[in-house]
C-alpha cells in the first residue's frame, strides 16, 4: 500500500514546500532591509489584484504551460529535454514565416496555421537531438542544451540578414498584418459583459494552452501510445520485452515535446509582440523545467505550477518596479521555489510519510483495542 | 552443560507497520548445523541482518557462548566471531584470492607482511578444513563455487566460529552444492557452528541437525531434522498442506510447434552467448532447459521473445520467425502466438509503478478489445483484469493497486494470467517460481501443466533442477551456449543432469 493518501501526495507536499520557500524568501527580503509583508502584499496586488495584473500573470502562465507540458511529455519517456528554449525560438521563426509570407484573411484561420508552423519548427529542432539519442546514444541533455545555442545563432542570422525589413535598425521582423492580430482577453470577455484590462497581453492562446493540457493528459493516460511512452520511461527493459521500440518512442516523445515548446510562440510572438524579436522567449523554456518538476509531469499540475510561476514573474516585475528590491531577487525566490518543490522534495516527503505511518499504526491499534 | 554457541531471545524488529521479526528466540549448540527455512518475506534475512549488525533490533538480546553481546555494526559481529557468506558475494573481482581475504583485515600500512602472513594462515586453514583454493588466482577467473569458498575462507581468516550462509546454493550446480555441503560437514567436525538460511527443503533435510521454520516474521517451530519430513516443514512454512510434487498425467506430444535450427546469439559485447543450438518443442509438451544461470538460457528466451537478434532459423508451426529484421520485436512475437513470462518479472514482465490493470494490458495494449476509438478503454481493461485476478487467485484482488504492492507470487500470477489467457501456441516461461512462495508455486505449476494439457507447447527455463524435473516432460541441458544433451525427465535424475550442467558430456 502507498504510504500517503493521494491528496497528501498531490496537494500537501507541494504546499508545504511552497510555504518553506516563502519563509526563506521572506528571510532573504528581511536581510536586505525590506519588509517581507509589504513585498508579498505588493506581489499579490500587482499580479492578482487587477485584471491588468491577471492579464500579465495569465500571459506568462500560457508560455509556461506550453514549455512545462513539453518537458513533462519528455519526462514521461525518461528523457530530459532542456532544449525548450531553443525549440520555442524556432517555433517563433515558424510563426513569423507563416504570418509574413501568406496572406491570411482572418486570425482564426491564421492561428491554426501558425500553431502548426510553430509546432513543426519546434519539433524539427527537437528531432535532431532525439535522433542522435535514439540512434547514436548521444546524451539528450547535452545535445538539447547545445541546440539552444545553435537556435539563438540561427535566429540571429535570420533576423539580421533575412527577415529584417529594409532600413530597419533593430533585428526583428516587420509587424504582422492587422488581420492576424489575436484577440486579447479583453476582446474575448467583452461580449459577456466582463471588463478586462485592454493593455494586458493575455490572449486567445491561453485557451489553446488549456486545450493542450487536456490533450496531453489524454495522450499520456488514455492512449496506447501514452502507455508506451510511460512504460519506456519507467523501464527500458520492460518496454523491450513488450515490443515497444526505443527509437520510435524517443523520436515520438521528443517530437511532441519540441512541438509543444514551439507552440509557445503563438502566445509570445503572434499574441503579444506581433512580430519576431531576438529575445522573445525570455527564459520560458527553462522555467518549463521547473513547472514540469513542480507539477509532477501531470498536465493539471503543470497548469497550476504555470499559474504560480506566472504570478511570481508578474509579482516580481511589480516588486522591481515599486521597491528597491532588485529584479535579481525575484530569480532568487523562483530558485527557492524550484529548490524546495523539486530538488528538496524528499526533505518534506520523508517526515510526512513518517507522520502518516504513525497515524495509521495508531489507528490500527485503536481498532485492535476496540475488538 | 555447554552453553549455546549463539542464542537469541525475544528479537523483534518492525519496519513501519510491517513486523519483520516478532519475538524470535533460537539457540544453536556449538558444532551443529542449524537451518532456518521460510518463504520470501518471512523475516529470515532481517533476522540475520540483526545478527550481523546491519539492523538494530527493537527488542531482544543476543548471547554468544553464553555472554550477552551487543552487535551495533558488522565490525562487532566479526569481533564476536560471526562470519557471514552472502547470497551475492562481496568480492573484488579483479583482486586475487589472497588480496580479497586480507581486504579490511590488513595488519599495518604495508601490504607485503600482511600478505605473507595471510598466505601462511590460508594454507593452514586450507589444510585444516580441506578447502582447496589457489591464493593467487584472480576472482573473476575462478568459478562461483570457488568464489564461495573464498567467502568462507574470508570468514575463517577473521576467526569466525559461527558461520551464517544465506541461500548458498542458489548459484551452484548440484555437484558444487554437494562439495559445499562436504565442506560444511568438515567445519562442523572442527567445532564450528553453522546457520544455513535457505528455502530449499532438500538441503535442510540433507545436512542440518536442527531446523527452525519462520512464517510472517514469527518462528513457528524449531525441530530436530531427524524427526521431521519435507512435507511437514512445508506445511509449517505455508500454514497449510501443500503438494510438493507436480500432479500431472504423461504428456501426449503432437506436431512440432517450435523448431530451432543452428541458433547463434552474439551479445552487445560481441561475445557469443548461444553457440549453434538445435531444439524442438512439440504441442502438448513441456521442454525444460536446465543449466546454471548465465549459460545462454536467458539469451535464448530473449531471442524467442523478440528482443535480441540472432542468426539461424526458427520456425513456429512451420512458418519462419524474423530474427533480426523489422518483425523481430515483442509485439510481432505476440501476434504470432508466442506468449512470454520473462525471467525477471520485476524489470521486464511488469512495470512496478503501474497499476495491476495497466500491467494486464502491457504488451497487449494495442489489442482492439482494449480500445475504444483512438483511446484506451480503461474500464474494459479493469474488468478484464478483475476477471483474471479472480481466476488466478491474485491477492489482494484489486486492479488499481500498483504492481510493486503485490508479493512476488502474486506479481507472477498477474504476469502468468496475462500471458496464459492469450491462449498462445507457444508459452515461454523463465524462472516461473523464482522468489515465489511455496503456496503459489503449486498454483503456478498447475496452470502451466493445464496449458500443456490443452495441447500448447511450453518452453521452460529454470535454474531449479527440482522444478525442471517435476514440471518438464523433456529436459535439455545448456552449458556455455550449447546443448549438452537431452533426456526424458522420467529417465534421468539430478546427478546425471548435474554432470551435464557442469559441461561433462556423456
Amino acid at each position: 500500500m502507498d504510504v500517503m493518501p493521494k491528496w497528501a501526495e498531490v496537494v500537501l507536499v507541494p504546499l508545504i514546500s511552497l510555504i518553506l520557500a516563502a519563509i526563506l524568501s521572506a528571510l532573504v527580503i528581511l536581510a536586505i532591509g525590506e519588509d517581507p509583508v509589504a513585498a508579498v502584499n505588493l506581489m499579490i496586488t500587482g499580479a492578482l489584484g487587477s485584471t491588468y495584473g491577471w492579464g500579465y500573470t495569465l500571459y506568462y502562465a500560457t508560455n509556461f504551460m506550453f514549455t512545462g507540458l513539453a518537458v513533462a511529455v519528455a519526462f514521461h519517456a525518461g528523457l530530459f529535454n532542456i532544449g525548450g528554449e531553443g525549440q520555442a525560438m524556432l517555433g517563433g521563426l515558424g510563426v513569423a514565416l507563416v504570418l509574413l509570407f501568406v496572406d491570411w484573411p482572418h486570425w482564426s484561420i491564421a492561428i491554426i496555421a501558425a500553431t502548426l508552423g510553430a509546432a513543426l519548427f519546434g519539433a524539427v529542432w527537437a528531432a535532431v537531438p532525439a535522433y542522435l539519442q535514439a540512434k547514436r546514444g548521444s546524451h539528450i541533455v547535452i545535445t538539447t542544451i547545445m541546440f539552444n545555442f545553435i537556435a539563438a545563432a540561427v535566429l540571429n542570422y535570420m533576423l539580421v540578414n533575412q527577415l529584417r525589413p529594409k532600413g530597419a535598425m533593430d533585428p526583428a521582423t516587420a509587424r504582422f498584418p492587422e488581420a492576424v492580430h489575436l484577440p486579447s482577453l479583453h476582446d474575448l470577455l467583452a461580449p459577456f459583459g466582463i471588463a478586462f484590462s485592454k493593455a494586458a497581453p493575455a490572449n486567445v492562446s491561453l485557451i489553446i494552452a488549456l486545450i493542450a493540457c487536456v490533450l496531453v493528459w489524454l495522450l499520456i493516460w488514455r492512449t496506447p501510445l501514452g502507455l508506451e511512452i510511460r512504460s519506456y520511461g519507467k523501464s527500458g527493459r520492460a518496454a523491450k520485452y513488450a515490443g515497444i521500440g526505443s527509437v520510435r518512442i524517443t523520436m515520438i516523445a521528443m517530437l511532441i515535446s519540441g512541438g509543444l515548446a514551439g507552440m509557445m510562440a503563438i502566445n509570445n510572438v503572434m499574441g503579444e509582440a506581433e512580430r519576431l524579436v531576438l529575445n522573445a522567449v525570455e527564459g520560458a523554456g527553462f522555467i518549463g523545467i521547473a513547472v514540469a518538476l513542480m507539477g509532477r509531469s501531470h498536465p493539471f499540475g503543470v497548469f497550476l505550477a504555470a499559474i504560480l510561476f506566472g504570478f511570481l514573474y508578474q509579482g516580481g516585475a511589480e516588486l522591481a518596479l515599486w521597491t528597491s528590491i532588485p529584479r535579481e531577487l525575484i530569480v532568487v525566490i523562483q530558485a527557492l521555489v524550484i529548490l524546495f518543490t523539486g530538488a528538496l522534495d524528499n526533505m518534506v516527503r520523508m517526515p510526512l510519510e513518517r507522520i502518516f505511518l504513525a497515524l495509521r499504526s495508531a489507528r490500527s491499534k485503536d481498532v485492535k483495542a476496540a475488538e | 552443560m555447554t552453553s549455546p554457541a549463539i542464542e537469541l531471545k525475544g528479537i523483534s524488529k518492525a519496519f513501519g507497520p510491517v513486523q519483520a521479526n516478532k519475538d524470535i528466540s533460537i539457540s544453536v549448540m556449538p558444532g551443529t548445523i542449524h537451518g532456518i527455512i521460510g518463504e520470501n518475506g518471512a523475516g529470515k534475512s532481517t533476522l540475520m541482518s540483526i545478527l550481523y549488525g546491519f539492523y538494530k533490533a527493537d527488542a531482544g538480546e543476543v548471547f554468544i557462548s553464553g555472554q550477552k553481546t551487543e552487535i551495533p555494526d558488522s565490525q562487532a559481529a566479526i569481533a564476536a566471531g560471526i562470519g557471514m557468506v552472502f547470497q551475492h558475494f562481496k568480492l573484488v573481482e579483479n583482486f586475487t584470492v589472497l588480496e580479497n581475504i586480507i581486504l579490511g583485515a590488513e595488519d599495518g600500512g604495508l601490504l607485503k607482511p600482511s600478505l605473507a602472513k595471510a598466505r601462511k594462515t590460508l594454507l593452514e586453514l586450507e589444510q585444516e578444513y580441506d578447502l582447496k583454493v589457489d591464493p593467487d588466482a584472480i576472482i573473476e577467473e575462478i568459478g562461483v563455487g570457488m568464489q564461495q569458498r573464498v567467502e568462507i575462507l574470508k570468514a575463517l581468516y577473521r576467526q569466525a566460529n559461527i558461520l551464517i550462509l544465506d541461500e548458498p546454493t542458489g548459484v551452484l550446480t548440484p555437484a558444487e552444492a554437494d562439495q559445499l555441503f562436504r565442506i560444511l560437514g568438515r567445519l562442523k567436525e572442527e567445532g564450528k557452528t553453522i546457520i544455513l538460511i535457505t528455502h530449499k527443503l532438500r538441503e535442510i533435510m540433507d545436512i542440518t541437525d536442527t531446523v527452525s521454520v519462520m512464517r510472517r516474521g514469527e518462528m513457528t517451530a524449531t525441530v530436530k531434522t531427524s524427526e521431521t519430513s519435507p512435507e511437514h516443514l512445508a506445511e509449517l512454512m505455508v500454514g497449510r498442506k501443500v503438494l510438493l510434487q507436480v500432479d500431472k498425467v504423461p504428456a501426449t506430444p503432437g506436431d512440432v510447434v517450435l523448431d530451432i535450427q543452428n541458433l547463434r546469439v552474439v551479445d552487445e559485447q560481441k561475445v557469443e552467448r548461444v553457440k549453434g543450438i538445435n531444439l524442438q518443442v512439440r504441442a502438448g509438451e513441456i521442454l525444460g532447459i536446465a543449466g546454471v544461470a548465465g549459460n545462454g538460457q536467458s539469451e535464448l528466451l530473449e531471442v524467442l521473445g523478440g528482443y535480441a537478434n540472432a542468426t539461424g532459423t526458427i520456425t513456429l508451426n512451420g512458418q519462419p520467425i524474423d530474427l533480426s529484421g523489422k518483425h523481430s520485436d515483442g509485439r510481432s512475437r505476440r501476434e504470432r502466438g508466442i506468449a512470454h513470462v520473462p525471467e525477471d518479472r520485476q524489470r521486464e514482465g511488469l512495470i512496478m509503478d503501474f497499476a495491476a490493470w495497466e500491467n494486464t494490458a502491457f504488451g497487449y495494449h494495442r489489442d482492439p478489445r482494449y480500445q475504444s476509438g483512438i483511446l484506451m478503454n480503461n474500464a474494459a481493461i479493469r474488468i478484464d483484469t478483475q476477471e483474471k485476478m479472480d481466476r488466478f487467485d491474485v491477492r489482494p484482488p484489486h486492479p488499481h493497486l500498483a504492481a510493486k504492492n503485490f508479493s512476488g507470487g502474486n506479481q507472477q500470477k498477474i504476469v502468468l494470467a496475462r500471458e496464459i489467457e492469450r491462449n498462445p501456441d507457444l508459452l515461454l516461461v523463465g524462472q516461473p517460481t523464482r522468489g515465489v512462495d511455496i503456496g503459489a508455486i503449486e498454483f503456478i505449476h498447475q496452470q502451466i501443466v493445464a496449458l500443456r494439457d490443452q495441447g500448447k507447447a511450453i518452453l521452460l527455463v529454470s535454474v531449479e533442477l527440482e522444478e525442471i524435473l517435476s514440471l518438464a516432460d523433456r529436459v535439455a541441458v545448456m552449458f556455455d551456449g550449447q546443448i549438452m544433451g537431452e533426456r526424458q525427465s522420467k529417465e534421468t535424475d539430478e546427478k546425471e543432469l548435474g554432470l551435464l550442467m557442469a559441461g561433462v558430456s556423456s
